[in-house]
């Protein structure tokens, strides 16, 4: 090997070679790679093995190797528990809420910049419209509670004013489905409406002429070529979206609520994720690591079916779509 | 029909303006909040318009600025050495990457795509980094914790890949080898991608919150993200010991001003900085195209 890395690198035409044997460029090449192929495997590759540890019941002072079998009794366990199927609903049916008003919001906010003539104000608005992408989950939790808080808070006041008394947000759970919604929606419509709206800016301008001439007016141009030019797009991103509905972001589920606000409003807030933290973190049931893994092997497998199946779906919609 | 067209144009920028109101009102109440007076929050809730005007949250937690100078240290250099890092490291993976006749490409194109598909999730990665490397509590568990992005990686190699070839077969017809390829023309000539992947890394980390809760526990080590939400956390606990005791006393710090005044502390310096690279964070979503 060594031996060909000192093929002169001037006697090769690097670019159109279709010889098989490596030369010089490609181990330089390769070289390059190293490091971040290490680090990925490291990081990345390692802890998958580790996922073992659902098949076992981890003892500290036995590591992953030495503790013993189990089967799948994680997984029974987390099956039989009652908060698998509070699990499962909660984290689809909320990202559900998230995709379906999402869309439609950052669709409406696109059409309407596009609509829109002055290009300072189209960018002055969405520059005002993206600012809350560039906030961490912390703050905006701080936010919310700004809002929320049972005491002082600016909606209890607002409330106040017609004459409703105050209403305690973090242990009403029936409420967060739609707070949650509202704060997801509030913190990506820019960032998400900007793909929409550069999906706009790419239609060929001759089919607005051609539509003039017919007499359309405004309202008839957005349903019959803005609206269609976009829903390769849309179905793309939806079905992307969907292939991700197992994964709930934990951020905006844990530190939004207040990590659930201890416990009151798990009931619709509890989610994959924030299971598998809360129960890694209180490790006092001994055997959570086991568990967890198993919740966390079951959401990566899920997960992965579901993404190659969406992808495989966005392809059939549109062959230059789609992840991968 | 004109003046039909400048009415709509009028009724779109004013629905423009509220929506944009609405959605920046928020930092406007935690600002307000921050800067109005305990005693009138407690007897009336937070107000729109401070009144009166009350800066003692700021002076509180001025007062005693170590910890939020040292968090916001401490977070700075993290995020910029990552940053460096990380653009740095997929630059070297994307490039080869995006030489079309590498031998074995596929393999390590799958390799990193494969991550992105599954991973062996929380216990598996925290028992590696914190009892088999022992990253925990240490700023590295900050800077190493996911470099290698395989999006962002497939990104960059997207532009590379759009670099004429003509650039690097003269070159290396001139007998440059590819490390001087690399660092001398390909790295030049990417800045723009380049430059959106570091914001996008720098954003990231900045507003990472989560590594420190599960791999830090020393409170000199928390991020600036961290601390706020520990602040939220343990004024928490202080209300819920005064409802259990009811003798406690937090009337000495003025709980609710002095956290909205952090929260305007941590956001602030980033909503006055990140607006004007948002040209980068756009035109990183709108390159689009990730494929290959």
């Amino acid at each position: 090997m060594a031996s060909k890395q000192n093929v002169s690198a001037k006697s090769m035409t690097t670019l159109s070679r279709k010889k098989r044997k490596l030369t010089t460029s490609d181990w330089q090449l390769y070289s390059l790679c190293l490091i971040p192929v290490l680090l990925v495997f490291i990081f990345n590759y390692i802890p998958m093995f580790g996922v073992i540890l659902a098949f076992k019941n981890y003892k500290f002072n036995l590591g992953i190797l030495g503790s013993p079998w189990v089967g799948f009794s994680n997984f029974e366990f987390f099956f039989k528990s009652n908060v698998f199927t509070q699990l499962i609903w909660n984290t689809i049916s909320n990202n559900f809420l998230f995709i379906v008003f999402g869309i439609i919001a950052s669709l409406i906010v696109a059409i309407l910049l596009f609509e829109l003539k002055s290009r300072n104000a189209t960018k002055t608005f969405q520059t005002m419209l993206i600012t809350p992408h560039f906030m961490s989950w912390v703050i905006v939790s701080y936010m919310v509670y700004a809002i929320l808080n049972p005491n002082y808070g600016y909606l209890n006041q607002l409330l106040a004013l017609f004459g409703i008394e105050k209403i305690d947000w973090y242990s009403k759970p029936y409420a967060w489905p739609v707070i949650l919604t509202i704060t997801s929606i509030w913190k990506n419509v820019g960032m998400d409406s900007v793909v929409y709206y550069a999906s706009l800016m790419g239609i060929d301008t001759s089919l607005f002429e051609a539509a003039e001439v017919d007499g359309a007016n405004k309202f008839q141009r957005t349903i019959h070529i803005v609206l269609p030019s976009l829903v390769p797009l849309v179905t793309i991103l939806t079905i992307l979206k969907i292939g991700g509905i197992f994964r709930a972001d934990f951020g905006l589920f844990y530190t939004v609520t207040q990590d659930g606000a201890s416990g009151n409003l798990y009931e619709t807030t509890n989610v994959i994720d924030t299971y598998i933290f809360r129960t890694f973190k209180d490790n006092a049931t001994g055997n959570s690591y086991g568990l967890t893994s198993a919740v966390g092997l079951l959401q990566s497998v899920v997960g992965m079916i579901l993404v190659i199946a969406t992808n495989a779906l966005s392809k059939k919609v549109d062959k230059d779509l789609g992840l991968f | 029909m004109k003046r039909q067209n400048k009415i709509q144009q009028i009724v779109l920028i004013i629905f423009f303006s509220l929506l944009c109101l609405g959605i920046i009102f928020p930092f406007w109440l935690l600002l307000s909040a921050s800067f109005s007076n305990e005693g009138v929050i407690t007897t009336q809730g937070y107000q729109i318009w401070p009144n009166p005007f009350d800066i003692s949250a700021y002076e509180y937690v001025f007062r005693n600025p170590d910890q939020i100078l040292r968090a916001y240290g401490l977070t700075f250099v993290f995020s910029i050495s990552a940053m460096v890092l990380s653009v740095l490291l997929m630059s070297m993976i994307a490039y080869p990457l995006a030489r079309s006749n590498l031998k074995g490409k596929s393999v390590i194109n799958f390799y990193l795509y494969f991550t992105m598909l599954f991973n062996g999730g929380l216990v598996p990665t925290y028992l590696l980094v914190s009892r088999t490397l022992h990253l925990n509590d240490t700023i590295w568990v900050y800077i190493l914790l996911g470099l290698i992005n395989p999006w962002y990686v497939f990104m960059i190699r997207t532009f590379f890949k759009g670099i004429p070839g003509e650039i690097v077969e003269s070159a290396t017809i001139d007998g440059a080898s590819e490390y001087t390829i690399f660092v001398r023309m390909i790295l030049p000539l990417s800045k723009p991608v380049l430059a959106t992947i570091a914001l996008f890394v720098f954003l990231g980390k900045w507003n990472d919150w989560n590594t420190a809760l599960i791999y830090i526990t020393k409170p000199e080590l928390y991020s600036l993200q961290y601390l706020l939400q520990k602040i939220m956390e343990d004024i928490n606990i202080l209300k819920q010991n005064q409802e259990l005791g009811g003798m406690l006393s937090v009337s000495d710090i003025p709980a609710e001003t002095v956290r909205m005044a952090m929260a305007i502390i941590v956001a602030g310096p980033a909503l006055v900085v990140f607006p004007f690279f948002q040209k980068y964070f756009v035109k990183g979503l709108t390159v689009g195209s990730v494929k290959g």
